[in-house]
């Protein structure tokens, strides 16, 4: 474990989450509703709406798995790979709330013949990469079926 | 129609890695356009680039390099950049000129010189650029996106590895006798079906490489093209649409789609919407096409396009290719030049190229994969960030 290295997110205000737990960390428009990831900042996307006032909202930490597919070779950087390289899953996943497809790592030790497009998906705080004084951290997707490893 | 232009030259540098200046190939593609087309530079009143991203300032300013390289005649020029549709922008650039009466006379230029291995990222941290948070952030390569379609296609419409594999099979036999393809060499399914896993179900034979190529047209206006010769192929409709919010598909380079929460989604998606526009611009659909050059950035995509281009309905692309209608012979050939798959990507001349093959086989010059008595054909392909491409050519 990673105990006595200090966690950080590995990206600022995308998501919430410690101890396992996530969830994404969307926009809301304040004139339309319209709902965004990665948060908006500047101006809704919605074309009918001229809103530019956003609260942060909290997304859906459940889906169902639209697709999915692994990376069996090294990717370059700026993703940062370990050494050895450990090939890694990736799913995309529609929010049944907010009707958006978010893509994100499946948790490690999840064989991709286990998973099937359509089964439910939920969100958990896991480890992107460390080095030698931080944890890096980074929302991944797992089956809703499985029991956290802690 | 009047939203006509003609094309009157084209011209390619082979596909391949040469290690060389993309300059090069640009130059020779756009030589031999200008020999196809009977004209010489000082007739071309307007030079369109296909930008590469590869050389710090926007592809060395595409346009104007090329006119440099060709030599100064103080030629009106422009450049465009569209990722993987670059070359249709820059074919779109051209005719725009051409139809509003600017000039009757133009070249249209792309070129690439690619490194080796994956497609990657400009260097640096950027936090913000959606490009670096993909690779940042979950390792979202090209092909993790070509196989997130594939394995879409598995699951809900029960495509198989050996439909994909097969999909190869037929691209390479395609592109066997095509002087311009860099891969020549006829494959079986079960070497496909050997080949390392990249990401599953795709497979390394079943994923485009990068290339070095050029591709090039002389388009001119249709006044100018029946003084010049009897009977040009013409430019009947070109698309280069963005989607509608919200799209609901993910895509390149997002890590997300929009919702469709509070607006519903389009009733047609984007990538179905991308060659309706040019079929509407030509007056024409599907059923009117001979053949059509689609971009195969995985074998799987090139089912995708079947659909999305209205060869068949959402699930039956499987179907089409084992009924042997989209290889040469059958009854809508799909990649008779050996597609990306035969290619390699050249980034902004691939949309070219594509138009190249298009007009040869309408000339009814595709020696060694002719479609028969070609009288239409259709190219599409996407490039990241939301831009369609897609153009009709017809005789
Ligand atoms: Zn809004």
């Amino acid at each position: 474990m990673t105990t006595s290295k200090s966690e950080q997110p590995a990206i600022e205000g995308w998501f919430e989450g410690s101890g396992g737990k996530a969830y994404l960390l969307g926009s809301r428009c304040k004139s339309c509703g319209a709902v965004s990831f990665p948060p908006e900042t500047f101006y809704c996307k919605n074309p009918a709406c001229s809103g530019s006032d956003f609260e942060h909202t909290p997304l859906s930490t459940r889906g169902k798995l639209w697709s999915f597919t692994n990376s069996c070779y090294k990717p370059p950087a700026p993703y940062v790979a370990g050494d050895p390289f450990v090939p890694y899953i990736v799913a995309a996943v529609e929010l049944e709330k907010e009707k958006m497809v978010v893509l994100g790592q499946v948790v490690p030790g999840v064989a991709i013949e286990e998973l099937r497009v359509g089964m439910e998906m939920s969100l958990v705080s896991a480890e992107l990469f460390s080095d030698e004084d931080s944890s890096y951290t980074i929302w991944k997707w797992q089956p809703a079926g499985a029991v956290q490893e802690n | 129609m009047a939203s006509e232009v003609a094309i009157l030259g084209v011209g390619m540098h082979p596909w391949g890695k040469w290690g060389k200046s993309f300059v090069e190939y640009g130059v020779k593609a756009a030589r031999q356009a200008l020999a196809d087309a009977g004209l010489e530079l000082k007739d071309i009143q307007f030079i369109s680039g296909g930008d590469t991203i590869r050389n710090g300032y926007p592809g060395f300013v595409a346009g104007a390099t090329f006119a440099q390289a060709l030599g100064w005649t103080g030629v009106r020029v422009a450049s465009s950049y569209g990722a993987c549709a670059s070359g249709t922008q820059a074919i779109n650039a051209a005719r725009t000129q051409i139809l509003a009466g600017l000039c009757d006379v133009a070249l249209v230029v792309g070129a690439d010189a690619a490194p080796k291995g994956f497609f990657a990222p400009v260097g640096g941290d950027r936090p913000d650029d959606p490009d670096w948070q993909r690779f940042r952030l979950v390792g979202a390569t090209n092909p993790i996106y070509f196989g997130l379609y594939a394995r879409r296609r598995m699951d809900v419409y029960g495509a198989t590895e050996s439909d994909f594999a097969r999909v190869k099979v037929k691209n390479a036999r395609h592109g066997l006798n095509n002087p311009n393809a860099r891969y020549r060499k006829e494959v079986s399914e079960e070497e496909v079906l050997a080949s390392p896993m990249v990401s599953d179900p795709l497979r390394l034979l079943e994923i485009c490489a990068t290339s070095d190529g050029g591709a090039a047209l002389v388009l001119s206006s249709m006044d100018f093209a029946r003084k010049h010769c009897s009977d040009p192929i013409k430019i009947a409709g070109i698309s280069t649409i963005t989607p509608n919010y919200p799209s609901t598909v993910i895509e390149m380079p997002n890590l997300s789609t929009d919702s469709a929460a509070v607006v519903d989604a389009p009733e047609v998606g984007f990538r179905d919407s991308i060659a309706a526009a040019a079929y509407e611009e030509a007056g024409m659909g599907p059923e009117d096409m001979s053949l059509a050059e689609v971009y195969d950035l995985s074998s799987a995509l090139e089912l995708d396009w079947y659909e999305n281009i209205g060869l068949c309905a959402a699930g039956d692309a499987e179907k089409l290719l084992r009924d042997g209608d989209t290889a040469v012979g059958g009854r809508i050939p799909v990649n008779p030049s050996g597609g990306l798959s035969c290619f390699g990507e050249a980034i902004p001349a691939q949309a070219i190229a594509q138009v190249c093959e298009l007009t040869w086989q309408l000339q009814s010059s595709a020696t060694g994969r002719q479609v028969e008595g070609a009288t239409a054909g259709v190219s599409a392909n996407q490039g990241l960030f939301g831009h369609g491409s897609s153009v009709v050519v017809k005789r």
